[in-house]
């Protein structure tokens, strides 16, 4: 009889509804044995798929750190790429463990939308690009531009308050995609397109003519850019803000993918030794094991090898350093100290 | 033969019973549904409620029909975009009825040229995925045009470039409410005319021009009035300041691209039912009607269309509900309608649910009415026993 097979059906899946699925992160991740990450849709430099389909860049390298802290190797990770709209949900849902995608740090993400931040790592700022062909020198010219601009991110709520604050007027186009938004501006339905400075060089890159587009030297806002882990798991959120803050201290301490076994051997210095497990316990603070550290930096190498990797003056983006290098350097990483 | 008093059989019994369980088994289903999602939102500390919609939304709306700046709602941004999906649906439905009728009266058509186009139009457009041809119009619209700069201006005052078409704006004086009250007894005049017109031919037999003569109402007693009013409009036109044009009315490229989109693909579904039900009227009663001296034009209105019309509503109900959600897609191409507002307002709050809901609902009630309207038009076409 069909109906009694319905209302087995029913209460089956009622039972299945009953759970709450707010058990720690780190024994869901330890017992699936891969990683879900959160990735962008592709910006170059950040996180795209090379040629044979694998996800390379800055954010991918920050996730495969974690992956290697937790899982002992850096492949064990599923990446899922995300638009912009889709990346809160998908961590506040426990769609994704984390996300390493270009996302600003603000207050009410952080307070009212379900997830929490972990240490930043990028410093971004959001700018215009436009074709040189318009002979604008200034943001504060553009009155009266069309903007081409991403749904679902600060660009666009920034680009709003900018002509706000300036009193000058936009026509906004608001696209789903960050593609679609770059095709749109690509094609001449908009005279600017916005984002943060450091994908404008990025996405400019992908342009047909680089050369012939122009990023204005106003920084609209502050971005700083951060991985987001679901909120109220306070130790996933100390693991994954440690072990970024452990690829920092290990550029401030000189140590590299090539020579952290040999520095754990060889070191004298207590902090390098208690950094990477051989002496104390760092690891079980975080529900790790001795070798979190190490295993982080011989996948990825440390934060200045990531960022040479992908940003530098060898890559086609080469986005100085800038306010991105570490604090004894005139920039803004501090690791904290790992005791 | 069975007893109408045996209600409580003991068949009749079990059933109650069982469907009495399902019933319950759904509402404690649906309630531990509610009450977890409530849970899980508190635990992770995400706001719930409609409380956001009074906030400001500093989210930048392109293409609103009403005034909106950044400074207003999310509520009120919310309304913009159901004004927009709103707009979009019912000239999307006027328009792909029009086109819809001539390819399904192209599609029965003698003329072997014109009946082949229609079907290859057919084929082709409801044969594609409805995104992609939206893509195409899009990178087509934006393509074809030239840059602001070099405008093409087919009519003087008209500019098309690939930020919109731009038109010049009519900016009314005055003088225009006494117009109004014309083309209001234009109207008014017609009927009337049009109600003496059957009066007599239902008395006499004679047939009155009373179309015609309603027509001429209806235009000429306002154009008498708008010219001894000494013509009470001035033109605002668009002019060409900075990087774009300023002023004037303007349609912008997002819009006409989902529209053109929209409006070929649901007219290929349209064009269809036109066709199977212009095939469903019986020829014999079309020789009949030619062999009684009837013209073509009274063939296809007295004998042919109410009998077609019984074949074709019902289904072009479905392609009408279909078009209003398909409207959707308009977020592809950054055109603000509800659920691109709506997406960008969960981006900035992450209040998912109430967004979905607030969508689930516009869609319906959308719908609902135009199924209503469908359904009432239906009843008066299907055959009535006499």
């Amino acid at each position: 009889m069909y109906l009694k097979k319905i209302v087995v059906f029913l209460c089956v899946s009622f039972l299945a509804l009953g759970s709450t699925g707010l058990a720690s992160t780190l024994e869901d991740v330890k017992a699936r044995g891969v990683l879900n990450c959160g990735i962008s849709e592709g910006v170059p430099g950040f996180s795209i798929p090379d040629s044979s389909g694998r996800w390379v860049g800055f954010d991918v390298d920050m996730a495969r750190a974690v992956a290697a802290a937790v899982l002992k190797d850096g492949e064990k990770i599923k990446f899922v790429s995300l638009a912009s709209k889709q990346k809160i949900v998908a961590v506040s849902s426990g769609q994704v463990d984390l996300t390493s995608r270009t996302t600003t740090w603000t207050l009410k993400r952080d307070a009212k939308q379900g997830v929490d931040f972990t240490t930043i790592v990028f410093y971004d700022g959001q700018g215009f690009m436009i074709p040189k062909s318009m002979g604008v020198t200034s943001a504060k010219d553009l009155d009266g531009a069309s903007v081409c601009v991403t749904a679902g991110t600060t660009s666009e709520l920034n680009v709003a308050d900018f002509a706000r604050a300036n009193n000058i007027k936009f026509e906004i186009v608001v696209f789903d995609g960050k593609k679609e938004a770059l095709n749109a501006y690509a094609s001449g339905r908009c005279d600017v397109f916005t984002t943060d400075i450091s994908q404008l060089a990025s996405l400019r890159s992908t342009l047909a003519k680089p050369q012939d587009h122009l990023i204005l030297p106003e920084v609209l806002s502050k971005e700083p850019l951060s991985p987001l882990v679901r909120h109220g798991d306070n130790q996933w959120k100390d693991i994954v803000t440690w072990v970024i803050n452990g690829l920092i201290a290990a550029e401030e301490h000189g140590i590299t993918k090539a020579n952290v076994l040999e520095i754990k051997a060889t070191s004298k210095n207590p902090v390098v030794q208690r950094m990477l497990g051989k002496s104390g316990d760092t690891g079980s603070y975080l529900g790790l094991d001795k070798d979190w550290m190490v295993r982080a930096i011989q996948t990825v190498g440390n934060y200045g090898e990531i960022y040479q990797r992908h940003f530098g003056p060898d890559t086609r983006l080469n986005i100085p350093r800038g306010i991105n290098n570490l604090w004894t350097k005139g920039g803004q990483h501090y690791a904290l100290p790992i005791r | 033969m069975k007893k109408a008093a045996s209600f409580l059989t003991k068949d009749n019994f079990k059933n109650m019973a069982l469907q009495m369980a399902v019933l319950g088994v759904i509402f404690y289903g649906c309630h531990g549904l509610l009450t977890n999602t409530q849970a899980n939102l508190e635990a992770r500390n995400i706001a719930s409620g409609f409380g956001f919609l009074s906030l400001e939304s500093g989210m930048p709306i392109s293409n609103s029909l009403l005034p909106y700046t950044p400074a207003d709602t999310y509520g009120y941004a919310f309304f913009m975009g159901i004004i927009n999906t709103v707009f979009v649906s019912v000239i999307g439905i006027i328009l792909s009825t029009v086109l819809g009728v001539t390819i399904g009266v192209a599609r029965v058509s003698s003329n072997w040229l014109v009946s082949k186009l229609a079907e290859i139009y057919v084929e082709v457009l409801r044969n594609i995925p409805l995104l992609l041809t939206l893509f195409f119009t899009y990178t087509i619209v934006l393509a074809a045009l030239p840059v602001p700069r070099k405008s093409l201006t087919p009519l003087a005052g008209i500019f098309l470039n690939n930020r919109g078409i731009y038109l010049p704006r009519p900016v009314f004086e005055p003088g225009m409410i006494a117009v109004m009250i014309a083309l209001l007894v234009g109207i008014i005049g017609a009927m009337v005319i049009l109600g003496m017109a059957k009066r007599i031919h239902d008395n006499t037999g004679r047939v009155i021009p009373g179309a015609s003569l309603g027509l001429v109402v209806v235009v000429g007693l306002p154009l008498a009035v708008f010219f001894m009013a000494g013509a009470p409009v001035t033109m605002e036109h668009a002019v060409l300041k900075g990087f774009n044009f300023r002023g004037g009315l303007v349609i912008r490229p997002e819009f006409s691209a989902l529209m053109m989109g929209i409006i070929l693909y649901t007219a290929a579904f349209i064009g269809e039912n036109v066709r199977s039900g212009i095939q469903s009227v019986d020829p014999g009663q079309i020789n009949a009607s030619k062999a009684l001296g009837l013209s073509q034009g009274l063939i296809m209105r007295r004998i042919v269309l109410p009998q077609a019309l019984r074949v074709i509503i019902p289904a072009t109900t479905n392609d009408y509900a279909s078009l209003v959600k398909n409207s959707s897609l308009a977020v592809a191409i950054g055109y603000p309608d509800m659920v691109s507002v709506g997406g960008t307002i969960i981006g900035q709050n992450d209040q998912a649910i109430e967004i979905i809901a607030m969508w689930m609902g516009v869609y319906m009630t959308i719908n609902l009415l135009i199924s209503f309207v469908m359904n009432w038009l239906n009843s008066r076409v299907q055959l009535i026993g006499r």
